[in-house]
């Protein structure tokens, strides 16, 4: 198997766009990651994408998006795994390459979430869940990272205030991030006198609704000056239920998805430099690092509050805000955390830049998480 | 009417919603001081006539203790169908696993379409066409705002269960006797969303006719008196006019109490004598003799003359009695109910 | 069948033993609550309820299932509380459709 290189990122900006539809954004981050990249050549196009076929009415997004940029007659298709869209189309261009059916593979997260109305986007967010039995309940996905909040603290006596702290964090390091949707500090009391979204979670501990693109070109990785390959990217899954769940405090799949990576990669938790953790809510961003060996089990809300995952600390995290402060446009996140860690690894990462980083990971979460994706990337 | 062969109750279930709304709280709003009730049930938003159907369909079939897939008939009395074309009565079939080699359909007569619907069930049972019937009355009725039976308009119901000998019962049917002329004392026009009614015409003309022409009429064929009989039920559609009736054919408070549950429920219209029979069955023994007399309004009265078989409440299983669903209650204010009843929408 | 396992819903494939073979039987009717959630914004066709309790249930079969709570205050809601199931509207096709009944839990009226 071909390594992987990254060629190219390209982020646009995340936030309510009324002048922007699909297309838009979708073309503005796929042409800013071929102008970085510095080549026009595309033979594979991945698009990542969640809501568009519920929320637009739009299906065949592949095709779409391949004749937005001029590029009808190449390879085209659109991936869905819930939340974790990003990181396993990721996951799907990199064997593109890796394979040598592809050589140069675009792969691209979309989501245009601000036109639907609250209550339609939350009911489309929940398609992710078994419609039958879970989504019927009228339980949200903050619903469900609730159920599993209130066991967290049960079993751990973890403190709501350091659980909340994730979110304060993803905020200072959201500070100088060029394309995040709320760029600016959130004070722990703001958080915590913010009203209840699905007890005992506050409406600001959860990401909120945003529009995006982000976009990265893979090609064979070949010389030193490639910058950034592809070390690992693995995708699990887990129990789709909440009732069928092993242990109400660890996501299965987290576990499962990083320890492959880490031995596909070679590495451990502590080699990695920058962490992209999927914190839709604050706990699920708690949960994940623990799962991922950052923390050990029950004490990661305490890791957090210490300061650990500032951007000078020992495991600097959600480095241009995570999902809280850059931003969750479903289908996108995934690739806006791949392209972030890549800035970080290239130098480029400007105001929001972790010195000396070589390894960095980024963690994608589908439904209760029922599917993760880790992608590993590292410093040529 | 007598049957052949006998035919008995051999199961019985209630269901009251446990939200209540105080008269005092109706007299608030509009301004009002009658009380001709204390408080009354009022279902929760994601209840309604089917729910509480199912409801007590459930507890009869836990009570009777019998295979709910030999029931071959189920109605469901009621003037507050959440369809007004799909019977109630297949959800509830359905639901308590009697479908598919069954009857089922709705009844209506006002606030008699229950007991309608136990008359039919004991000729199926009598006849042996089915081996079990199972009629319900429940309603969710809603009241007129600012009118004098918004304090009484209440939710809730009951279900029985008729078998015939050699099987179990609970209690035994003498006879019954159903009492109906044409009169238009309330009623409701098809799309119109609350009943009309002719006031004090609902009294003498209508409810004291009825009862007392069905009463008299089940004890003359009978051969019984007021003093044959330990309780007995009448339709509550307030707390006066049960008392009145029972005084008027001589019945004693002690006879009537027992089933009199209107003070703290409320009217449950094709619900009311049902629960007013159920809550009697609590608490009566056997050899205990039980006349009910329903009341519907178009109109008609259907009596019954019932003697409890089976030893004392405590035996018949654990399920709730109706005691036990009026002392479950939660307070709401009337903005609350309106919002429940379905007078304001989001 | 191999290994009795309860699961709801029903699945083809057993996720403890990875049995094809499944036998339908009734669930417990009553339990306790595990953990549970109160809903503040509800997704489209639940806001009629809003706020509303929403619970892991652990049946005393052992079977779990997730479920509403309803006839209950949400602060009054504790873990361990017993729980029966009772019949409700879940939700409607608008105030021409369907209306779907189906299992919500409620405290236990004894």
């Amino acid at each position: 198997m071909r390594r992987v290189a990254i060629a190219g990122v390209g982020l646009t900006k995340v936030g309510e766009h009324w002048s922007m539809g699909l297309k838009d954004l979708f073309a503005e981050a796929a042409l800013k990651a071929l102008d970085d990249a510095g080549t026009d050549d595309v033979d594979a196009l991945y698009v990542s994408n969640m809501c568009a076929s519920t929320l637009q009415g739009q299906l065949h997004l592949g095709a779409m998006m391949a004749d937005a940029i001029g590029k009808s007659g190449i390879t085209a298709l659109n991936i869905e795994a819930a939340a974790a869209s990003g990181g396993v189309t990721f996951h799907e261009g990199v064997k593109a390459i890796a394979s040598g059916l592809s050589k140069s593979v675009l792969v691209v997260g979309v989501e245009k979430m601000s036109d639907g109305l609250p209550e339609s986007v939350l009911a489309t967010q929940s398609m992710s869940e078994d419609q039958e039995y879970t989504a019927y309940t009228g339980v949200t996905n903050v619903g469900l990272s609730a159920l599993m909040y209130r066991q967290y603290t049960e079993k751990f006596g973890a403190k709501a205030e350091d659980i909340a702290m994730f979110a304060v964090r993803s905020h200072e390091n959201a500070e100088g991030s060029p394309h995040a949707q709320y760029p600016f500090k959130l004070s722990i009391d703001r958080i915590m006198a913010s009203p209840m979204e699905a007890d005992p979670i506050h409406m600001l501990e959860c990401a909120g609704i945003g529009d995006g693109g982000a976009a990265v070109l893979l090609r064979p990785a070949k010389r030193a000056s490639d910058g950034v390959e592809v070390a690992a990217t693995s995708v699990a899954t887990g129990a789709y239920y909440l009732s069928g769940m092993r242990d109400l405090v660890s996501f299965d799949a987290v576990r499962l998805a990083s320890e492959r990576a880490y031995k596909a990669a070679g590495i451990s938790p502590r080699d990695v430099d920058v962490l992209e953790v999927h914190d839709e809510t604050t706990i699920a961003g708690v949960i994940s690092l623990e799962d991922m060996g950052f923390a050990e089990k029950g004490r990661g809300a305490a890791y957090v509050a210490k300061g650990n995952t500032t951007r000078g600390g020992e495991t600097p995290t959600n480095t241009f805000g995570g999902l809280k402060a850059r931003g969750h446009p479903l289908g996108a996140t995934g690739l806006y955390q791949i392209g972030e860690v890549a800035l970080q690894l290239l130098g480029e990462a400007g105001a929001c830049q972790v010195q000396d980083a070589e390894v960095g990971l980024a963690q994608s979460l589908g439904g209760l998480g029922s599917t993760c994706a880790v992608t590993v990337l590292r410093r040529f | 009417m007598k049957t052949s062969g006998t035919v008995g109750i051999v199961g019985y279930g209630a269901y009251i919603p446990m939200n209540r709304l105080k008269a005092e709280e109706v007299n608030r709003v509009w301004g009002g001081s009658g009380t001709p009730i204390e408080e009354k049930s009022v279902i929760s938003i994601d209840e309604d006539t089917v729910t509480i159907s199912v409801e007590c369909a459930r507890y009869a079939v836990k009570r009777a203790g019998i295979d709910p897939g030999e029931i071959g008939a189920v109605y469901v009395g009621t003037e507050s169908k959440p369809y007004a074309v799909k019977p109630c009565g297949t959800i509830v079939a359905e639901a308590i696993g009697a479908t598919p080699r069954v009857t089922a359909a709705d009844y209506e007569f006002a606030c008699k379409a229950g007991t309608e619907a136990f008359q039919t069930c004991i000729g199926l049972v009598s006849s042996g066409m089915v081996r079990y019937a199972m009629a319900i009355g429940a309603d969710t009725a809603q009241g007129r705002p600012a009118d004098a039976l918004e304090y009484t308009t209440a939710c809730g119901g009951a279900a029985f269960i008729f078998g015939k000998k050699p099987d179990r019962t609970i209690a035994d049917l003498e006879g019954s006797y159903s009492y109906v002329t044409d009169t238009p004392d309330f009623w409701r026009r098809g799309l119109e969303m609350y009943p009309r009614h002719g006031n004090r015409f609902t009294g003498e003309p209508a409810y004291f006719s009825h009862i007392i022409g069905a009463a008299k009429g089940l004890m003359g064929e009978l051969g019984t008196e007021p003093k044959d009989y330990r309780y007995a039920v009448f339709h509550q559609p307030n707390t006066k006019f049960p008392i009145n009736v029972a005084k008027m054919l001589g019945f004693g408070m002690d006879a009537i109490k027992p089933g009199l549950i209107v003070p703290y429920v409320g009217n449950t219209y094709a619900g009311s004598t049902p629960l007013g029979l159920a809550a009697t069955l609590d608490i009566s023994a056997p050899g205990d003799r039980i006349l009910v007399v329903s009341y519907g309004s178009g109109a008609g009265s259907d009596a019954f003359s019932f003697v409890v078989q089976e030893a004392a409440p405590g035996e018949r299983g654990s399920d709730p009695s109706v005691s036990k669903f009026i002392a479950r209650k939660c307070y709401v204010d009337y903005s609350v109910y309106s919002k429940l009843r379905g007078k304001i929408h989001r | 069948m191999g290994c009795g396992a309860i699961h709801f819903p029903r699945r083809p494939v057993c996720n403890v033993c990875g049995g094809r073979k499944m036998e339908e039987c009734k669930l417990g009717e009553a339990g306790r609550v595990v953990t549970w959630t109160t809903i503040r914004n509800p997704p489209a066709g639940y806001d009629a309820s809003t706020p509303y309790v929403v619970a892991l249930i652990e049946l005393d079969d052992g079977g779990r299932v997730l479920s509403q709570v309803v006839d209950v205050a949400p602060e009054e809601v504790k873990g361990g509380m017993r729980v029966e199931a009772a019949f409700r509207r879940v939700k409607e096709d608008g105030e021409s459709g369907i209306i779907e009944y189906g299992y919500k839990f409620r405290p236990v009226i004894e």
